[in-house]
């Protein structure tokens, strides 16, 4: 029964593999023949003639990927969102889960917390570069507040929509408070953290890389690749520019994939579809 | 731990006198349950039959300890569970749920989520509880699947497995809400002779709500008929059809006879409820 299931997954798998290849060649070719048709034709057919095909990007990405600075602000990137997103998640999920089973502490905290949530990240920037003391602080705590409020709402919506069966069972069997919550509220609430997690996982790149762009970033490297992009535009490198569009298209991609795999490691009761 | 044999421990018996429950009384104020009266012997196979709606989740409920009562008391084995002083039954492993759409914990396995019980009681090692749980599964004819998540087995073993998790807890009152409603025939017979033969073997007393009425005479020894909302008794049916029975027995002349009065009693309360029903929406 396993065994002809993970074979079917398997082709499934090898299927879905072949037809993301196709798509990916597909769209270059399209996107080569749409850059090159103005330069033959002097006609802009596909709108896109003022963009770089792919042939050049690839050269620019060869002339980049031996550079240190190019390297540095994957580093600056990476452990931006890091922070701020397993902060954020940290103080998320307890904070979540409060809300959900007291009434007192969601009495005291949610009101506040309504209103803060719609603020975009952004315009939390200009606040916190006053209020922190280093440009790298005020990054940090702009990109956990994009992580922080998902995550929140995300825990707080799926412990509150746990079966009440699932309590009542537990508790008949004698479960005490402290073990409901993090026994049985808890992992009920995994699935929902989860998605709270891949959605903060994407606010959180969105976040860091603008104000990347915002605060300029600081010397090679350090500026992020929010600032590798800024810094190729003020240095008219269109390649460059793609360069840094497809290394965070790439970035985001790892991370959300990382999320992927802990919650198929932390969740094995849902790797059944 | 003593092992029951049948008929011999007669613990379990619930007495559910002058029971009101009204949900809500300042604001949408529903009466539940009105001056509802009951006696179930201990080792007794007692089944609640009775419209939709009307009123049978909520007595349970109250058995159970999910919530109050607004009158009367509810007391096992002569002790108080509930009452004018105390309006709601504390939650206990004495009285053991099953619920209406199940309760197994989707992130434990079958094994895990029997073992849970004695583990946080702390009356076993959570080895121990791993062990009996493993052989009460196998016992249950799930001995296959015992690594296996809720979500990865049928319904109907699921449902076994869910009255073996409230089992190992030694509980004197197994709670069934229409445990196998929605299962197709014959899953229904097998989780019948299942659940019948472990009743031969716990003598553990049953209150067990349905809407079908064959499962009802054919599981036992009283049906109690209640009627349309607000919850009242309103017809015991006696079933003298001796243990152990087997499929067999459904198609004999008494269990034809019992099946008519039956009907005739729910059939009344349909009525009734339909009208309600109508009276409501018009
Ligand atoms: N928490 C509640 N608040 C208000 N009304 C409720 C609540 N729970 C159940 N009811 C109402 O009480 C009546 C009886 O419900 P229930 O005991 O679930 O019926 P049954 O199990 O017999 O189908 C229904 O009319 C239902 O709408
Ligand atoms: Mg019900």
């Amino acid at each position: 029964m396993s065994t002809s299931k993970s074979a079917l997954s398997n082709i499934f798998g090898q299927l879905t593999f072949w037809r993301g290849v196709r798509a990916i060649v597909f769209f270059l070719i399209f996107w080569q023949i749409g850059s090159l048709l103005d330069d033959w034709t002097g006609y802009d057919l596909f709108g896109i003639g003022l963009v770089p095909p792919p042939t050049d990007v690839f050269t620019a990405f060869l002339e980049v990927i031996p550079k240190h600075g190019y390297w540095m602000s994957w580093v600056a990137s990476f452990s931006r969102v890091l922070t701020g997103f397993l902060v954020a998640m940290l103080i998320g999920i307890p904070f979540g889960l409060m809300l959900a089973v007291n009434r007192y502490f969601r009495g005291v905290f949610f009101p506040p917390f309504e209103i803060l949530r719609p603020i975009p990240p952004l315009a939390w920037v200009p606040a916190s570069l006053i209020f922190w003391p280093t440009n790298e602080m005020s990054i940090a705590f702009v990109t956990f507040l994009g992580a922080f409020f998902t995550i929140v709402i995300n825990v707080l919506g799926g412990a509150r929509n746990i079966d009440i069966s699932y309590l009542r069972a537990a508790q008949s069997m004698g479960a005490s408070q402290f073990h409901l919550f993090w026994k049985i509220v808890l992992p009920g609430t995994l699935p929902s953290i989860f998605t709270g997690a891949a959605v903060g996982m994407g606010i959180t790149w969105e976040v860091v890389l603008a104000a990347e762009m915002i605060s300029g970033g600081g010397t090679q490297g350090g500026g992020g690749l929010g600032f590798f992009i800024w810094n190729s535009y003020m240095g008219g490198s269109l390649e460059q520019i793609v360069v840094g569009m497809i290394s965070i298209g790439i970035a985001g991609y790892l991370s959300s994939s990382a999320i992927r795999k802990l919650g198929f490691v932390l969740m094995p009761w849902r790797r059944l579809f | 731990m003593v092992k029951n044999t049948a008929k011999a421990a007669k613990k379990g018996a619930i007495s559910i006198k002058n029971v009101t429950k009204v949900y809500d009384p300042g604001g949408v104020n529903v009466m539940a349950v009105d001056n509802c009266s009951m006696e179930i012997a201990g080792g007794e196979v007692c089944m609640i039959v009775g419209p939709s709606g009307c009123g049978k989740t909520t007595l349970l409920n109250a058995i159970a300890g999910f919530h109050s009562i607004t009158e009367g008391s509810i007391e096992v084995d002569g002790e108080l569970l509930c009452g004018p002083t105390k309006p709601k039954a504390e939650q206990g492993a004495d009285r053991m749920v099953v619920f209406q759409h199940g309760a197994l914990f989707p992130w434990k396995t079958l094994q895990e989520n029997v073992a849970y019980g004695p583990t946080v009681q702390k009356a076993m090692s959570s080895g121990e509880a791993m062990d009996k749980a493993g052989q009460m599964l196998a016992e249950a004819g799930l001995g296959s699947f015992i690594k296996k998540f809720p979500g990865e087995v049928s319904s109907g073993m699921a449902r076994r497995a869910e009255i073996v998790r409230a089992l190992i807890n030694n509980p004197k009152v197994l709670l069934l809400d229409e445990p196998y409603r929605a299962m197709d025939a014959l899953t229904k017979q097998i989780m019948h002779e299942s659940l019948l033969e472990t009743y031969d073997r716990t003598g553990v007393t049953i209150f067990f709500i349905t809407h079908d009425l064959e499962e009802a005479i054919f599981l036992g020894d009283k049906v109690h008929i209640v009627t349309t909302r607000p919850c009242q008794l309103k017809k015991t049916v006696e079933v003298n059809i001796p243990r152990p029975r087997s499929y067999e027995t459904q198609s004999s002349e008494e269990f034809r006879k019992l099946l008519d009065e039956v009907n005739e009693a729910v059939h009344e309360e349909a009525v009734k409820a339909f009208k309600a029903g109508e009276r409501e929406l018009a």
